[in-house]
């Protein structure tokens, strides 16, 4: 702890002095922006050195080693651990903490939706509750998946002991609490009224809280783009003898394609987001009203931020391809195809961005371009769906939580597919723009791609990070729990979207007021889904039967190994002889551990098909 | 939660390493590109190639050759430690960092023309001192990681067999005067 402490001592040196230079060279007062500005910056300069930044990095800039925590204990979820498999536990716990705070924000909001007229906050108060859970919840669905399990399963799933830059992996999660911290301290300023898309001019004349999401967010997207170059560096380089790309884990897969975009196009929110914050402290007029233009904001900002709903989806979908092999016992249907769909999704995905501006005076020769160019993207997404269908398909289906919360998730993602048409023809789309519409159709992809994904992986690769078995019978009953409550909450909210209920707006015509009780009433019991799952978990982790290595029976490495894997993931070097997912096959080995002592039981025929 | 997690004596062949950190350092600038890019699509959305014509043509001219010189002595002083020579690495990183210095001090001097000519808050002067600003800032974390490298440098560290600290700051150092390359029409020619 001594680290963490240092750390906290450090950020606070760094914060205060920050302001203080800043009001002794220009005066002022310390909760003007610029002094903000530069407190924060010197805060989270002082937080990643005290955590241990000094070690991994300093002592190398002085020529000396640079040191890692090598802590065996529990405290290294505390200290500058280059352990893959300690940061994507760090990021497990402290997004889904995020995720619960970001839950309790919606409930609040929920509260107040539940009848016309205004009950507990006023309109102002919503549209900060509102931009607060927003970006705190893009802030999970961005990185929880990839953080987490991207973390912890790529270098295993390849078979390699660790990331190829541990030092960096480190430093990309330290950037994470941080954020948080900033993010959940901006109330202190006013908070942030301009939603989680900031959308410029508002966000440059809003309260003071605004410059506190933008320098959150900017180290946010450093964390991406760090994590992002990392895997994709993983990948290409550390892949064990005989892994070749056909042969790599889909869920590995997706997670490259995701690194590919976050590494790149994450520049474009850091960009943006610097511009409002020039607009604001430095004078600059990219956004005013008299010079500049609000649509150069948006575009910059979904460049990135469309690909970005990519970055949420597609390690979900890594994640439902691996499951819904596993579970029905059969080879992953058209491997390469699916494979090349997530790629070509990639691709496509950064030429998207205008669809989310046809009403918002983009000049209108790209509203044809835009509208075929999204609709296109049905296609790879399409493929993917037929791959899981496929593989469904005549599959000996094994009914545990993490397929129940699998069937949960297809069903949500092809409301959101399905719905996401409307949203991509320009001629719908005027009209439903900026109705609750979008609000359903928004969290039927994210929560339903993304989270529901995460909620699965959480099922499904929990005795291989904690060692224990999770209760299947709560689990399970959580899995249908929350796929229903989900549903109940936001299907109300298509119909009165389409009857014209504005979305971000903390009040609504007596017409809407059946459908939002509802919608209001199935939240709450949705929110209250959440106490069985954690307890679930944390129950488990402590008291859960012992899980063994391969409670599943699956083929990918990570069930190779003992659970949790040892330090470095295995005790000799794997050689991948076969494809990872020949379920139900001859039983041929999708890797071999030549140099071991004994060498661990291969999966045969009857355990396979289980 | 069961986290003693059991030890084991297998390490990985490391002879990955050296690809990994030139692959990582390649990915990173084009990662880099796109920060550029977002900047120089905001100059070019917002105020096409409009110029005024009270820039300071012949100071950016200067600067421009003073900028490309220090990535030929970067260049140098790479291909000097390549060969093991001591003494030249160690000069042609040193005049490297001074013509980076002369380049910010001339970055100064043209601000402080720029800020009474085309202040921040004017169409052009936005895009202006945002893209001097944001190379400028390179220019300054690039000549850290130089003076790091010609410290270690002086103290006896690099060689032949392990030149990767040289090799991927002279890289970066490359990058930010390509940056420029892009820059300097974008802001003074077109």
């Amino acid at each position: 702890m001594k680290y963490l402490v240092r750390a906290i001592v450090f950020g606070l040196v760094g914060y205060v002095s920050g302001v203080w230079l800043t009001l002794a060279v220009r005066g002022g007062d310390p909760t003007d922006e610029v002094a903000v500005v530069f407190g924060f910056i010197l805060a989270l300069l002082g937080w990643l050195a005290g955590i241990g930044g000094l070690e991994a990095f300093g002592r190398q800039w002085i020529g000396k080693t640079p040191k890692l925590s090598e802590d065996h204990t529990w405290r290294r979820y505390f200290q500058f651990s280059g352990d893959h498999k300690v940061i994507g536990i760090q990021y497990g716990v402290t997004l889904f903490a995020v995720l619960l705070i970001g839950g309790l924000v919606s409930m609040i909001m929920r509260i107040e939706l539940a009848a016309p007229g205004m009950s507990i906050v006023d309109l102002e108060e919503f549209n900060k509750l509102m931009s607060m859970h927003g970006i705190l919840m893009i802030a999970v669905a961005v990185a929880g998946i990839i953080g987490a399990f991207g973390n912890y399963l790529i270098p295993i799933q390849i078979g390699a002991a660790d990331m190829a830059f541990p030092r960096l992996n480190a430093l990309s999660f330290w950037l994470v609490p941080p954020v948080a911290i900033g993010l959940l301290s901006a109330p202190l300023l006013g908070s942030f009224d301009a939603g989680w898309t900031a959308y410029a001019p508002l966000s440059v004349t809003n309260d003071s809280g605004q410059i506190l999401f933008n320098l959150a967010l900017i180290a946010f997207g450093l964390s991406s783009i760090l994590g992002g170059l990392n895997i994709l560096v993983t990948v290409i380089t550390m892949r064990a003898p005989g892994m070749t790309w056909g042969r790599l884990p889909i869920f590995t897969w997706a997670g490259f394609a995701t690194a590919l975009l976050t590494f790149s196009v994450t520049q474009f929110f850091a960009g943006a987001l610097t511009l409002i914050t020039m607009d604001r402290v430095a004078g600059t007029n990219f956004f005013g009203p008299e010079v500049g233009t609000g649509i150069l904001y948006q575009h910059i900002f979904w460049f990135y931020s469309h690909p970005a709903v990519y970055i949420m989806v597609l390690p979900g979908l890594g994640v439902v391809l691996e499951l819904v092999t596993t579970f029905s016992r059969k080879p992953l249907f058209a491997y390469k195809t699916t494979v090349g769909a997530l790629l070509t999704i990639v691709g496509l995905s950064v030429v998207v961005w205008g669809h989310h501006m046809f009403t918002s005076g983009m000049a209108d020769f790209l509203h044809g371009p835009f509208m075929i160019l999204t609709e296109a993207i049905s296609i790879p997404t399409g493929v993917i769906f037929l791959s899981i269908m496929g593989t469904l398909w005549q599959g000996k289906l094994w009914f545990r939580a993490p397929l129940i919360m699998t069937f949960g998730w297809l069903f949500n993602f092809m409301i959101g597919g399905i719905t996401g048409i409307f949203l991509a023809d320009v001629a719908t789309d005027i009209y439903l723009h900026d109705t609750y519409f979008v609000v359903a159709h928004f969290h039927y992809t994210i929560v339903g791609g993304a989270i529901f994904a995460l909620l699965a992986a959480f099922f499904y690769w929990f005795p291989k990070v904690t060692g224990r078995m999770y209760n299947d019978k709560l689990g399970s009953i959580f899995a249908v729990w929350v796929t229903v409550a989900f549903n109940f909450t936001f299907m109300p909210l298509f119909w009165v979207g389409i009857n014209g209920m504005n979305r971000r707006v903390g009040d609504y015509p007596e017409a809407y007021a059946a459908a939002n009780k509802f919608a209001s009433i199935s939240a709450f019991i949705l929110g209250a889904s959440f106490l069985l799952f954690v307890g679930n978990m944390l129950w488990s982790a402590v008291k859960g039967p012992k899980a063994g290595a391969n409670p599943w029976n699956a083929r990918t490495l990570e069930w190779q190994v003992s659970s949790p894997p040892s330090h470095h993931n295995f005790l000799s070097q794997p050689v991948i002889v076969g494809h990872p997912y020949d379920y139900g096959g001859d039983g041929s080995p999708h890797v071999i551990f030549p140099d071991a002592e004994e060498p661990p039981d291969e999966v045969s025929l009857e355990e396979a098909s289980v | 939660m069961a986290m003693d997690v059991e030890r084991s004596e297998y390490r990985q062949d490391m002879s990955f390493q050296p690809r990994a950190n030139r692959i990582g350092m390649w990915l990173f600038l084009v990662s880099e590109t796109f920060l550029f890019g977002a900047f120089l699509a905001a100059r070019y959305y917002s105020t096409g190639t409009l110029r005024p014509e009270e820039l300071n043509q012949a100071l950016a001219l200067f600067l421009t050759v003073v900028l490309l010189g220090s990535s030929v002595s970067a260049y140098l002083a790479e291909t000097a430690i390549r060969f093991n020579h001591r003494r030249k690495f160690i000069i042609f990183t040193a005049v490297t960092i001074a013509l980076g210095l002369l380049f910010l001090g001339g970055v100064v001097v043209e601000l402080r023309e720029a800020i009474h000519l085309f202040p921040p808050g004017t169409p052009y002067g936005s895009s202006y001192f945002m893209l001097i600003g944001l190379h400028a800032f390179h220019v300054v974390t690039g000549l850290i990681a130089l003076s790091i490298v010609l410290r270690l440098g002086v103290m006896g560290h690099f060689s032949s067999k392990d030149y990767w600290g040289v090799e991927g700051v002279v890289k970066y150092w490359h990058f930010v005067d390509l940056a420029w390359v892009v820059i300097y029409p974008t802001l003074y020619l077109f």
